[in-house]
Order: structure tokens, then sequence, then C-alpha cells
């Protein structure tokens, strides 16, 4: 593909990323109207309603403007990752999320891993020892893992591994990298859990419906490695589907975190988003939903351009699917 | 997740005709919390909301099974009556999406054209969308619950249907059969839904089963995070939140609610392969 070709898929890719978020920016912000009780109430939270801070409130959500004007101030606000005030804790939404951004984002890269790891090699193992007593047994407790939430499995992780045998710490998150992988392998195991199960499924048919073809037969037949084979004749198309499905591993990763967040007590995005839901914190919400939804649009955008590596079909004439 | 069904762990007795003992175990384990779920009250052996500070936290023993929560409920009990909330509202959400999905799906798939993509377009959408977490941010909202969790699930899990079912739909539109009835005259109507719906069946049911499990996982999820029924339901999700202090000391009022939501689901995932084995393979389908 020429290089005028990748420009004018990612000029398109990013108008349609610029209207989505306009979209979601705006039904986020909608939220402070659509929920029960006037916008003044949710803001105020526990403080008495008295003219002061109501007028402390209009200067600084402008809720006296008309509610367009309103969004605006808030959408360019949100450009400059200003969401406000949490409620609960009076701090700047952003100062909130960025302190436990970073416990999330490791979190989230090491079950990533895990996931790709144990989702695609025990997928390609069960793949070429099909029908055999490891497949079945693969296949067998990938279904069990697949139906187990990663709250249970968190659960089940934090007795086994840090009550009954005492190999990791149950809670917390440690001081530097080696004490962070160390604190956070668990909760991470059990992210990726549930999730490489479901990657697994898709590897195993992927390289199944790949490893009959003849174009492999016939690799073989001419006497190349099996190495070579794996590597540039079966993987590399039974990676297509596997990419194709990396939206919905993120997108399953993020919701298991805030599951794992609350079991193990991590102090991520996942736990903030969460306690401000329960607590009804709504800049904090908007703010840590906002910030959830631009990772995955663009996550989803990663995965496209990495499809069109992969796939050079695709990089010919690429219609939006 | 998504339906990606293909002959596993089920292939091999199959063809004998008997049923395998795994599909066997299965049934029994969702027979019985169906059955809990209905005669729940009846079947405790104690009042699960009955408390008893005095006692609070204990181990198993012979007055209770599983041992009290740090209330002093009687956790076995509340094990029975959480199969409620359990299933009831994955089976509102499986049937609803059975219905409105599969409709959307045959439709979508049957007319193409401009119909078909306004509702793909609806299903690429919710596709995009992590359902627990549009759930939690419009719960943190509107003050959670449980019923309101149910109502996004439908919205957000039915376009799973419609995709699946509409993918077997296209596929069995340039069969002859579907021409042949075209040719004679059968209305649109009978042609979708007494040629075609049939042979799509398996797919959909099979999809019916996997929805089902999904909705436990995510309502129990939402329970567990303190979003979903509203506190002291027992519940699986709320009861395995609530005994997770309890890890230390008394382990399985922890664990056996989790391993409930886990035995559950994976036995509807189970169930929900052989069904589509077997209706595939009986000529359903083909």
């Amino acid at each position: 593909m020429s290089a005028r070709h990748l420009a004018l898929f990612l000029a398109r890719r990013a108008g349609a990323l610029v209207i989505m978020l306009a979209i979601l920016s705006f039904l986020i912000y909608s939220l402070l109207y659509l929920a029960p009780g006037s916008p003044v109430d949710i803001l105020l939270g526990n403080q008495p309603r008295t003219p002061e801070t109501v007028r402390l409130l209009n200067e600084k959500y402008h809720l006296d403007q008309p509610f367009l004007t309103q969004y605006w101030i808030w959408a360019q606000g949100a450009l400059q990752l200003d969401f406000g005030t949490s409620i609960l804790t009076t701090l700047p939404v952003s100062e909130e999320i960025g302190s436990r951004l970073p416990v999330s984002i490791f979190l989230g890269i090491y079950a990533y891993i895990l996931t790709m790891i144990g989702g695609v090699g025990l997928g390609v193992l069960s793949a070429l020892r099909r029908k055999t007593v490891v497949d079945r047994g693969i296949v067998g407790a990938s279904v069990i893992a697949l139906s187990t939430p990663a709250f249970v499995s968190g659960v089940f992780l934090l007795f086994l591994f840090a009550i009954t045998v005492q190999l990791f710490p149950a809670t917390g998150i440690g001081e530097d990298f080696v004490g962070r992988l160390w604190h956070l392998t668990l909760p991470a195991v059990a992210l990726a859990l549930t999730v490489s199960a479901f990657v697994l499924k898709h590897t195993r048919a992927a390289v199944l419906a790949v490893i009959d073809q003849d174009y492999v037969t016939f690799a073989r037949a001419r006497g190349l490695s099996p190495i070579r084979i794996m590597s540039t004749y079966v993987l590399r198309n039974a990676l297509i589907p596997i990419v194709t499905i990396s939206g919905l591993v993120l997108g399953s990763l993020i919701t298991g975190a805030f599951l794992v967040e609350v079991t193990f007590s991590v102090p991520g995005i996942g736990q903030l988003l969460v306690d401000a839901a329960v607590n009804k914190d709504l800049p904090l919400i908007q703010g840590v939903a906002m910030i959830i939804a631009v990772v995955i649009i663009l996550a989803n955008l990663l995965a496209d351009l990495l499809y069109m590596a992969i796939d050079p079909r695709i990089r010919v004439e690429r219609k939006s699917v | 997740m998504t339906a990606v069904l293909e002959p596993g762990i089920l292939s091999r007795s199959r063809r004998r005709g008997r049923i395998p003992w795994i599909v066997v175990a299965c049934s029994s384990v969702i027979f019985v919390v169906v059955l809990s779920a209905f005669l729940g009250s009846m079947l405790v052996p104690l009042n699960p909301d009955a408390q008893d500070t005095a006692l609070g936290m204990s181990g198993p023993s012979g007055a209770h099974l599983l041992g009290t929560d740090q209330l002093g409920r009687d956790i076995f009990s509340r094990l029975i009556v959480g199969s409620r909330t359990a299933i009831v509202g994955p089976a509102i959400v499986a049937l609803s999406s059975m219905i409105i999905g599969d409709l959307l799906g045959l439709f979508a798939g049957y007319r193409g054209g401009w119909v078909d993509s306004l509702i793909m377009r609806w299903v690429d959408l919710m596709w995009s969308i992590p359902a627990l977490l549009l759930i939690i941010v419009v719960a943190g909202a509107f003050g959670g619950g449980y019923w309101l969790a149910i109502g996004l699930l439908i919205v957000l899990i039915v376009p799973l249907d419609v995709r699946v079912v509409r993918g077997a739909t296209i596929e069995q539109m340039p069969r002859p059969y579907v021409e042949a009835a075209r040719t004679l005259g059968v209305p649109g109507r009978r042609i979708l839904l007494s040629h075609i719906w049939p042979n799509v069946a398996p797919v959909a049911v099979a999809n019916t089963f996997l929805i089902f499990a999904t909705c436990l996982v995510s309502l129990s999820g939402l329970s567990y995070l303190g979003l979903g029924v509203s506190p002291g339901t027992p519940d699986w999700g709320l009861m395995l939140a609530e005994n997770l202090s309890l890890l230390f000391v008394s382990p399985l009022a922890a664990l056996a609610p989790g391993l409930m939501i886990v035995l559950t689901a994976a036995s509807t995932n189970i169930l929900g392969d052989w069904v589509y084995e077997r209706l595939s393979e009986k000529g359903v389908s083909r």
C-alpha cells in the first residue's frame, strides 16, 4: 500500500474518531442532567445548599448557562483534562485519575502479556495436538476458565496463593518495579485467566482452520523446517482472526480490571470508577468514563493498523467493516 | 463471550447416541439451581435473613453447614435463596434476546439493504462498548439496582444474538430450498419462519445459553461491586463481596458463592455446546 493510501485511511479514521468522541462526550456530559435530582444538588453532594455554595457552583460549572454552552465549556475543559473536582474528595478529577492511572496501566499490560502468552500459546498447542489428551484437557479447562468471572478467580487465587500457600502478598502494590511485578502477579493472573480462555478458543479455531490448507501441506512436502512452517505459514495466517478479537480482549481486560482491582484492593482506575459510582460522584464518573473511552477507541485504531500490517490483502483496498 | 462453537470435549460419545456424563452432571446442576430458585424459601434449613449477632461469624458446624457470616446469618441457606437473583435476571435477558435478537437477526439477514445496515450499525456500536463499563457509569448516575442492570443488559446483549443469527441467516439465503420456496410463491414471512428458522435454530438456541451464562456472570459481578441487588439481599455476587474479609478465618463463606457462580455458568456453557451439537446433528439444520 502506498503512503497516500495509508494517509487517506488514517485521515478517515481520525475523522470518525473525532465524531465518535464528540458523541460520547456529549452523552457522558448529559448524565448530569439525565440523573435524578437537579445538577446543583448532585454537584453539591453533602454540602449544605446555601446561596453562597450555589453561587460558587454556578461560577465553576456554569450551571446558569444554557445546556449546550455548558457542554461546550465542559468539553473544552475535558480536552485539557479538566473534568472538575471530585465531590467526595474535593480533589481535581484529573489529579485523582493521574495518580491511579500508572498502576492500572501496569496491571493491564501485565495481564495482556499473560493473556497473549497463555491464550495464543496454549491455543496453538492444543490445535497441534488435536484430539489428544492434551487438547481435551486444555479445551476442558478453558470452558471452566471462560465461565469464571475475574472476581471469582481473584478470590480463589487469593485464597490459594496468598493465604493457604503464602507465595504472594494479598494486598499492596509494591514500591519498585520488581516489587510491583510481584505484588500485581495474582491480580494479573486473575484478570488474564478468563480473557486468555477466550483468546485460546479463537486461536485454536484459527490454527485448525489454517493447518490443513494445501499450502501448509506443500510447505511440509518441500521439507521446510517445522519452525519455519509454523511461523511463516501457519501463525501468520492464524493471527488475523486473533487480531480481530483484540478489541474485545481489551474491553474484557478493562471491565475485568474493575472487579480485580476491588478484590485485591489495587488503587487503580477501576476501583476509582467503582467508588465513584457507589458514591454517585458524577464529575469523577464522567472523567474516568471519558478516559477509558479514549483508551478503547485508540486501541481499536491500533488494532486496525496492526491488522493491515499482518494481512496484505487488506492493504490493497480496505472498505470499512 | 461469543459463539465459537466447535466439537470439543463433547464430541467423543455423541455418535453412540448416549448422553455424555458431563451433560448429565451439568443438567443436574442447572436443575438443582432452578429448583432452589423457585422453592428456595421452602428448602432452606434456616431463615436466610435471620441474624444471630450474638453468634456472629462462625465456621462450618452441624447447625450451620457452611458457617455463618459476620451478622450470624446462615450461609448455606443464603446460598440456596441466592440462586433466585442469580438466574431470574439472566433468564429474562436470555429470553428477550432470543425473541428480539432472533427476529431482528432473521429479518436483517433476509432483507439485507438499508434495514440490514441500520440494524448492524446499532449492533456494531453496542459491540464496541464493554457492557460492564456502561452499566457501572449509568448505575453511578442513576443509583444502580438489579432491574436497571437487566434493562441495560438487554440493550447491550441483544446485538450479540442479532449478529450471530444474521450471519447464520445469510448463510442459508443462497441455498436451493430458499430459492425453491420463492419460486413457488411462498410468502416471505413463511419462508423466514418455517423454512429458514429451523436451520438457524441450533445456532440461536446455543447462543441463548451463552447469553444466559454471560448475564449470570455480569449481574453477579455488578452485585459484587455493590451496584446490583440492594444491600442485604441474598445474592451470590454480593455474598462474595460481604464475606471477602472472612477469607482468612472462614474461607468457605467466600468460596462457596464463587463456586456456585462458576458451576452454574460453566454448566450452562457446556449444555449450550451440547444442545448445538445435538440439534445440528439431528438434521434440523442442513
